[in-house]
């Protein structure tokens, strides 16, 4: 199998791999880079758990191909504290109990923070509709929802 | 949330701080983060692909198998069939004593469902396991199949685990378990009105967002570290060392946090043969279920049926029940017979009844083997029985609520398995769900308690 060169920057850094045509970005962040933040559920494109921002959107990485993400800037949950500083939603989650297993979690705080990236303050309804892409089997999702709208209303906050 | 300190309060220990404090959860911070070690987050250089071929068919004898294309395979380093397992016939309770050993690591001559695992390829990618998994030939003779439980306990029908020799599992009360209190044909003839009702429920899949597998390093000095997402991590380990013939000390089992489970990662599926393909090829070797197999291979929660015939007065005391309880253990062991036995000890509910008889069976059928999951051998038969509670009491024109507390049990009665009930608290229960869901009941029964003077 060919091995096709590939450029992205990862959560603030440059990243260069000699990647196999075909690999998904899943496998490539996982195996190739070591970022293991995104999880694998499905690899079908229909559990969440894999989600990752791409030049700020909501992105699928078990149905991305590695190879087309040249010169992408790519964000993942393991980037988003700063300075060991916890993003207001991580904050957020921790505070709400919204998570149990955990596996969905990432996935979860990515989709998250697309939502209040472009809609600081949502509704109910818009926290709903944002996360339905991510499935979870343990903590029911009314944690979760909560810990999205008390990270919106932090957010808001220190904006005030 | 107040917490109610005059019930029990001579029994209790006081002094509680723990219960209605919010607590930070220790694992929080890792989940949040990204950083929370899963099985599969561990990546080993040389790291082999184990895949499986699986059984098309629900039963069939196999004439032979042909894993030469898979072997020539480009990227493949070794293929393992049932000569290559050491002790290839096991059952998982057989630690606590409960045999006989009914299920093939690998096939052999035989499967018993469709999804058994017969043949195991390791690659050096997953893709290249998977495409000379595709090659392995092997031919079967189609079998007939059973896959409902009364048809399977007919004679005649086909046998399909020949460890057991008959398609239930042989209690030492016989070919279901027992329970027989009081007189319960007495009570129905006694009873004012006489209800027997069928429940009956499928098979319900986990789903963990985290599928079942493991990673397996070998250490160099004839010991093996496996990362594994098992819920039990020491059936595991010993099911482990029975199976390959290795002691306990060679296997070095990492567990921690598992992605989901809810009873789905206790049995021990994917370890045994992962670290057989590390030892035989000394390299790493992960085994991952993909989705798919993860909702069609992995046991599910095992259909029941259950068939409840209740003698009741008309002043609301159940007098006699007879209880037939049927568990689909599909075509191996597992946790069934340990499921099916809960439920006998189950069906009197937690009501008092004179005069009970039960008889549960753990039957084989040619489906996907269904083991642990939430509360198994109890959920389906609680739902069962509080149905048919709420019909009892419609039945003879009384309050549901009220028939329950009329039959609960109380500190001092004497269950049907002969265990006189200690601390119960059924009834403060049901006094606390009375006023919290604004359902009155007479001032009789609010005024009972679990606890009988002198019991």
């Amino acid at each position: 199998m060919a091995k096709v060169p590939v450029q992205f920057t990862l959560n603030g850094s440059e990243k260069a791999e000699f990647i196999e045509s075909g690999t998904t970005l899943l496998h490539a962040l996982r195996d190739k880079i070591g970022d293991t933040s995104p999880k694998g559920g499905c690899h079908q494109g229909t559990c969440g758990a894999c989600s990752v921002i791409i030049d700020g959107e909501l992105k699928l990485s078990c149905l991305t191909l590695a190879e087309t993400c040249n010169g992408a800037d790519i964000r993942t949950t393991a980037g988003l504290a700063e300075a060991g500083v916890l993003h207001p939603l991580q904050r957020a989650f921790l505070d709400a109990f919204a998570t149990q297993c955990g596996f969905c979690t990432p996935g979860v705080i990515m989709a998250a923070k697309v939502l209040l990236d472009r809609t600081p303050n949502p509704s109910r309804e818009d926290v709903v509709e944002a996360l339905s892409g991510n499935i979870c089997r343990c903590t029911g999702y009314e944690p979760i929802i909560q810990a999205v709208l008390a990270a919106a209303r932090a957010n808001s906050q220190n904006a005030a | 949330m107040e917490l109610r300190k005059d019930y029990f309060a001579d029994v209790r220990k006081d002094g509680l701080n723990e219960i209605g404090q919010p607590r930070p959860r220790l694992d929080s911070p890792g989940h949040v983060t990204g950083k929370t070690a899963y099985f599969s987050d561990r990546n080993f250089p040389g790291m082999l692909h184990l895949k499986m071929v699986r059984s098309p068919h629900h039963h069939a004898r196999i004439r032979s198998i042909d894993t030469s294309e898979a072997e020539k395979h480009p990227g493949v380093v070794r293929v393992l069939t049932a000569k290559d397992v050491p002790h290839n016939v096991y059952t998982i309770l057989i630690l606590i004593q409960i045999g006989p050993e009914d299920e093939t690591v690998l096939a052999d001559g035989k499967v018993r469902w469709k999804g058994e695992a017969v043949v195991a390829v390791l690659a050096e990618t997953e893709r290249a396991a998977q495409e000379a998994a595709a090659k392995v030939k092997v031919d079967y003779e189609v079998l007939p199949a059973v896959f409902d439980m009364e048809e399977a306990l007919k004679p005649g029908a086909p046998i399909v685990n020949e460890y057991h020799g008959q398609n239930y599992y042989l209690y030492d009360s016989g070919e279901c378990r027992k329970v027989r209190f009081g007189d319960v044909e007495a009570g129905f003839a006694e009873a004012d009105h006489i209800l027997e009702q069928t429940y009956q429920s499928s098979p319900i899949e986990h789903a963990p967002t985290e599928t079942t597998g493991c990673v397996v390093a070998p250490e160099g000095n004839d010991r093996f570290t496996c990362y594994t997402n098992t819920q039990a991590m020491f059936f595991t380990l010993d099911n482990a060392s029975i199976i390959l013939q290795m002691p306990g000390s060679k296997l070095h089992f990492v567990g921690g946090t598992v992605g989901g489970g809810f009873g789905g990662k206790v049995d021990v599926i994917v370890e045994p043969i992962a670290i057989l393909g590390a030892k035989l090829t000394g390299r790493p070797v992960c085994f991952i279920y993909s989705r798919e197999e993860e909702m069609q291979i992995s046991s599910p929660r095992a259909a029941e049926k259950v068939v409840i015939k209740d003698g009741v007065m008309k002043d609301g005391r159940i007098v006699a029940r007879k209880v037939t309880g049927y568990t689909d253990a599909g075509a191996y062991s597992r946790h069934s017979p340990y499921g099916a036995q809960k439920g006998a000890a189950h069906y009197p509910g937690p009501y008092t009844i004179p005069n009970v008889w039960i008889d549960t069976y753990c039957v084989y059928t040619n489906r996907t083997p269904s083991s642990a999951m939430r509360g198994f051998g109890v959920t389906i038969g609680d739902f069962a029985l509080e149905v048919q509670m709420d019909k009892l009491a419609r039945l003879i024109g009384m309050d549901p609520l009220e028939f329950r507390f009329i039959n609960a049990y109380r500190d001092g009665d004497m269950k049907a398995h002969r265990q006189p009930t200690e601390g119960a608290a059924l009834i403060e229960c049901m006094q606390e769900a009375s006023r919290a869901a604004n359902w009155p009941v007479a001032e009789k029964f609010m005024a009972m308690s679990s606890y009988r003077k002198g019991a």
